[in-house]
């Protein structure tokens, strides 16, 4: 039975692909993503459900898969074709190469190479169960949104050409190979999904097909190509020195033994969640339409990345592969949080706040204590839902304000009372206390602590503060009202909001169930990768937190109650000249009204791309390729 | 239970008595720093009566969510203290006392008033410029007790945890000044309307909101010194002494530091801030950690 719903998680969403490419009626196109939503949704709550009510058994299957390795073979052959006549085409020949190099490999291997092997392909674990919910619930939601998003896109948009049956079939394709990833454990598999998602993420960036679009795609396709060729070299040499192509097989090696596979996959999976020295690709990815980057943010993509990490975690750690993850990780955590300052880009601050979340979500991966895995788990569920609900919501704003910029959301929450609100909820799951993301820092800061990593630990303490000013600054731009802002019509779809509100529903739910998911989900996996659990979240903190999540929620309420009631007196603002009465403009010395108008502080003198980009790519590749190289030379000996 | 009713005994007197001392405290301030300057100063209770006094007046508000925040901002920073009387986690008090301070800056931008948002904008940089330090000394809290607990660290059997974080101190004490909103560092708001920034983030409060932020203002304060005081206290019993001594010291040396510096520009205290946290406050806690590693 549960063979049967994953091969339907797996295999569903290319169907859906397959008719969604085929039709032009832009009603039949929502009935259909709205019905393949429902569908995918539906099988990973019951997958996760009956996988819970089983006892939580590691089920595992598919032994002799000759046939589907062929096909696979077939379909990479396919995307090879693909990518060389793309980079012929726009004349990027270096992409070819890296696609031709590693494609080959996998084939001689496959061929000529691989052992007879008796172990089983698919794979389900705790962490694959959550990997499962996030991608079915959060990944076709965000389909769901993209039904009513790409209807206003294509209408202001009217220089792009319309390829919205294009784009509809390539968010499923991605969803289904990211469903493919996560249920595998065969290292080959895993690589085969790895590598669609790096060609769909490169078709659906390149979506607009303007100039700077298709710099971008070819950017993230050879970044991550780059990732894909380690990738393929590390599952050769695995099973050519160990005769082991399975992750879990992996697993159970001696980390030190193991460090040059490890590192390369590592290294692949750190481009893919768009660590440092290569976190352009993600920032590039923006000028695609909003539903493809809130898929590429939140659900998939980058979290394939992070997930990888996650399952190597507990082999890394205390390796130099380990330093190498979690240094990188700390770094890019404190950097991009510092150049999310400096931008005023709604889109790009959302990109650089996910690659600093990705950022502590390697750190701990890389430092792979049994807590620094719980923390970096719970960081993927939470950052899942809030970053595809900011994604979403800004992406909303866009369509209705015209611009993405924060400045322009002054006094948003007159204007857009809704919208802004959601973006409230968004930000405020994203660093206020007693939010969840909160919660799993704190976690991951005690970890760190624990585990004697002192210099991540300062990373961590400054990246935090850099954190508070960005969100804070938007928050603070939000909720301001000026009497000149107000309530407009607001034009966004029924599906956009189907979506937001379940995002924020979800968002607030996970809060409040942040204890539970913890007790009945997370500790189990530890207990089954470690052998042993510590008590990460006491007793008496759980009750705190509630306790701080009622104030947070409750306080507010009943102060809006009482001071709309009481019908508090308005006064003018103090401008330091006589008032013109609007709030918005004065009498300057002169006699002459003069409008003001107040800005925000971005800092660009002290964390501008000039003063932190620069230093930050030179210190990560630095700490990207020595340890590599070291590792070649230890498995060269 | 036991344990239980002892936290929320403490957290009742906590909001009884905080205000009293802070108000005190505010008294004692004036007083010294009127000494100081060599005039006659208020009464020890002016204060109080300046809450008073402003608690009768009526309020003005410029829009409906300034009140909604600023409220949420005192109960976030009441909460705050509770927490580190009933003994709880010291990084969760600092994320509370983080969360009151957003709230506090949304109040004040929520009105777009120029000079109310510009005081925001500076209160985030300042935020922005101590937040670094009062992490680093929570972990160097855990580093040389072993726990983040304040009711297991105020009763620890090791060494006065000042004698492993005397550069986490001193870092923090810098910090300090901003936090108690002092010179050179009040660069938000001032005591004194007559600066280039009026009153910075609390222009737009008024009567019974500017009371508001005068009493969470004064929990914050009996807050901060109590925590100053944890530096030197352990399970021995007269340790107590020894940290109410340090806290009045503390008290007078922030005072001092108000009546001898001029304010400076926030670039200064960004820079300052990060550099005191960077040299002083991290050699520190990765000396413990040495010295921790060592014995054990």
């Amino acid at each position: 039975m549960e063979l049967k719903m994953i091969l339907f998680l797996v295999l569903f969403p290319f169907v859906s692909a397959f008719f969604l490419s085929l039709t032009k009626n832009n009603s039949l196109r929502k009935a259909i993503t709205y019905t393949s939503s429902v569908a995918v949704i539906g099988v990973s709550v019951m997958l996760a459900l009956s996988y819970f009510s089983g006892g939580q058994k590691v089920l595992s299957f598919m032994v002799h898969t000759h046939e589907i390795d062929m096909l696979m073979l077939a379909v990479e052959a396919f995307l090879m074709a693909l990518v060389v006549v793309l980079s012929f085409k726009y004349k990027k020949y270096y992409v070819a190469l890296l696609s031709v190099a590693q494609t080959a490999l996998m084939f001689w291997y496959e061929l000529f190479k691989e052992p007879e092997s008796e172990l089983t392909h698919i794979y389900v674990d705790n962490l694959t169960i959550i990997m499962v919910l996030i991608i079915g619930i959060v990944g076709t939601l965000i389909t769901v949104y993209a039904a009513g998003y790409m209807t206003d896109y294509s209408k202001h948009h009217t220089d792009v050409k319309d390829r919205r049956c294009f784009f509809f079939a390539m968010l499923y394709v991605f969803i289904g190979a990211m469903f493919g990833l996560v249920l595998s454990s065969n290292l080959i598999w895993i690589y085969f999904f790895w590598e669609i998602t790096s060609v769909v993420s490169f078709l659906l960036i390149g979506y607009t097909r303007k100039p700077d679009a298709i710099s971008n795609c070819f950017k993230a396709l050879w970044m991550n190509l780059l990732g894909g060729l380690g990738f393929a070299i590390a599952i050769v040499y695995l099973g050519l020195v160990f005769g082991v192509t399975d992750l879990n097989e992996l697993l159970k090696m001696n980390g030190h033994g193991v460090v040059l596979p490890v590192i390369l996959i590592a290294f692949a999976a750190l481009v893919k969640s768009a660590q440092l020295p290569f976190s352009s690709w993600l920032l590039g990815a923006m000028v695609a339409p909003t539903p493809s980057s809130a898929l590429l943010h939140s659900a998939t993509m980058v979290k394939a990345g992070v997930y990888m990490l996650l399952r190597l975690g507990p082999l890394m750690s205390g390796t130099y592969a380990g330093a190498m993850v979690s240094y990188i990780g700390g770094i890019t955590f404190l950097a991009a949080s510092m150049l999310a300052i400096s931008v005023s880009d709604g889109k790009k601050v959302l990109a650089y706040s996910t690659i600093s979340n990705l950022g502590l979500i390697t750190a701990c991966a890389g430092v792979g204590y049994e807590e620094t895995i719980w923390s970096g788990i719970l960081l993927v569920i939470f950052h899942a839902v809030s970053k595809s609900l900011l994604f979403q919501t800004v992406g909303a704003i866009e369509n209705a304000t015209g611009s993405r910029d924060i400045e322009s959301m002054h006094g948003l929450v007159k204007r857009y009372p809704l919208l802004a609100w959601t973006l409230v909820i968004g930000i405020a799951g994203m660093y206020l206390a007693p939010f969840g993301m909160l919660l799993s820092k704190w976690a991951a800061l005690k970890a760190f602590v624990d585990s004697g990593s002192i210099i991540l630990v300062i990373l961590i303490c400054f990246g935090s503060a850099t954190t508070l000013f960005y969100w804070t600054k938007w928050l603070g731009c939000v909720l301001s009202s000026t009497h000149r802002s107000r309530h407009r019509i607001d034009r966004t779809h029924k599906g956009e909001w189907l979506s937001l509100f379940s995002h924020t529903a979800l968002m607030i739910v996970l809060c409040f169930a942040a204890p539970f998911i913890s007790q009945t989900v997370l500790m189990p996996y530890i207990q089954g990768v470690y052998g042993y659990t510590n008590e990460v979240l006491s007793h008496d903190n759980i009750v705190i937190m509630i306790i701080m999540l009622v104030i947070f929620f409750i306080v507010p309420l009943v102060m809006f109650r009482i001071s709309k009631k009481s019908k508090l007196k308005k006064a003018d603002r103090y401008i330091n000249g006589v008032n013109c009465g609007d709030q918005q403009s004065f009498v300057d010395s002169m006699g002459e009204p003069k409008t003001l108008y107040l800005s925000n502080w971005y800092l660009e003198d002290y964390f501008g791309e000039k003063k932190v980009g620069v230093p930050s790519v030179v210190i990560t590749v630095i700490l990207t390729v020595v340890p590599i190289l070291i590792a070649m030379g230890g498995a060269v000996k | 239970m036991s344990d239980s009713l002892k936290m929320i005994i403490s957290a009742i007197v906590y909001i009884i008595a905080a205000p009293l001392a802070g108000g005190l405290l505010a008294g004692i301030d004036r007083k010294i720093t009127a000494r100081m300057q060599g005039r006659q100063g208020p009464p020890l209770l002016q204060p109080f009566y300046d809450i008073k006094k402003l608690i009768s007046k009526e309020t003005v508000v410029v829009n409906k969510f300034e009140m909604v925040y600023l409220v949420t901002f005192l109960v976030f920073i009441i909460l705050t203290g509770c927490l580190f009387f009933s003994g709880c986690d010291l990084l969760l008090i600092f994320f509370s006392l983080t969360t009151a301070n957003i709230f506090l800056i949304l109040s004040a931008t929520s009105g777009n008033s120029p000079y109310a948002h510009m005081g925001a904008q500076r209160e985030m940089m300042q935020m922005l410029a101590y937040e670094p330090m009062v992490l680093l000394t929570a972990v160097g809290f855990y580093l040389s007790t072993g726990s983040f607990k304040v009711n297991e660290i105020a009763k620890s059997t090791a060494p006065l945890p000042i004698l492993f974080l005397p550069g986490v101190f001193v870092g923090f004490c810098f910090i300090l000044t901003i936090k108690l909103r002092k010179h050179p560092f009040d660069l938000s708001t001032s005591h004194h309307a007559h600066q280039e920034m009026v009153k910075g983030i609390t222009t737009e409060f008024s009567g019974q909101m500017f009371a508001i932020f005068e009493i969470a203002h004064w929990y914050e304060t009996v807050f901060l010194m109590a925590f100053m005081g944890l530096f030197f206290i352990n399970g021995k019993p007269h340790s107590v002494i020894i940290a109410l001594i340090a806290i009045a010291v503390t008290y007078f040396v922030e005072i001092l530091v108000d009546n001898t510096n001029a304010r400076l520009k926030w670039q200064q205290m960004f820079r300052n801030s990060w550099i005191v946290t960077m040299v002083i406050g991290t050699v520190n806690v990765f000396l413990i950690d040495v010295i921790v590693k060592g014995v054990l």
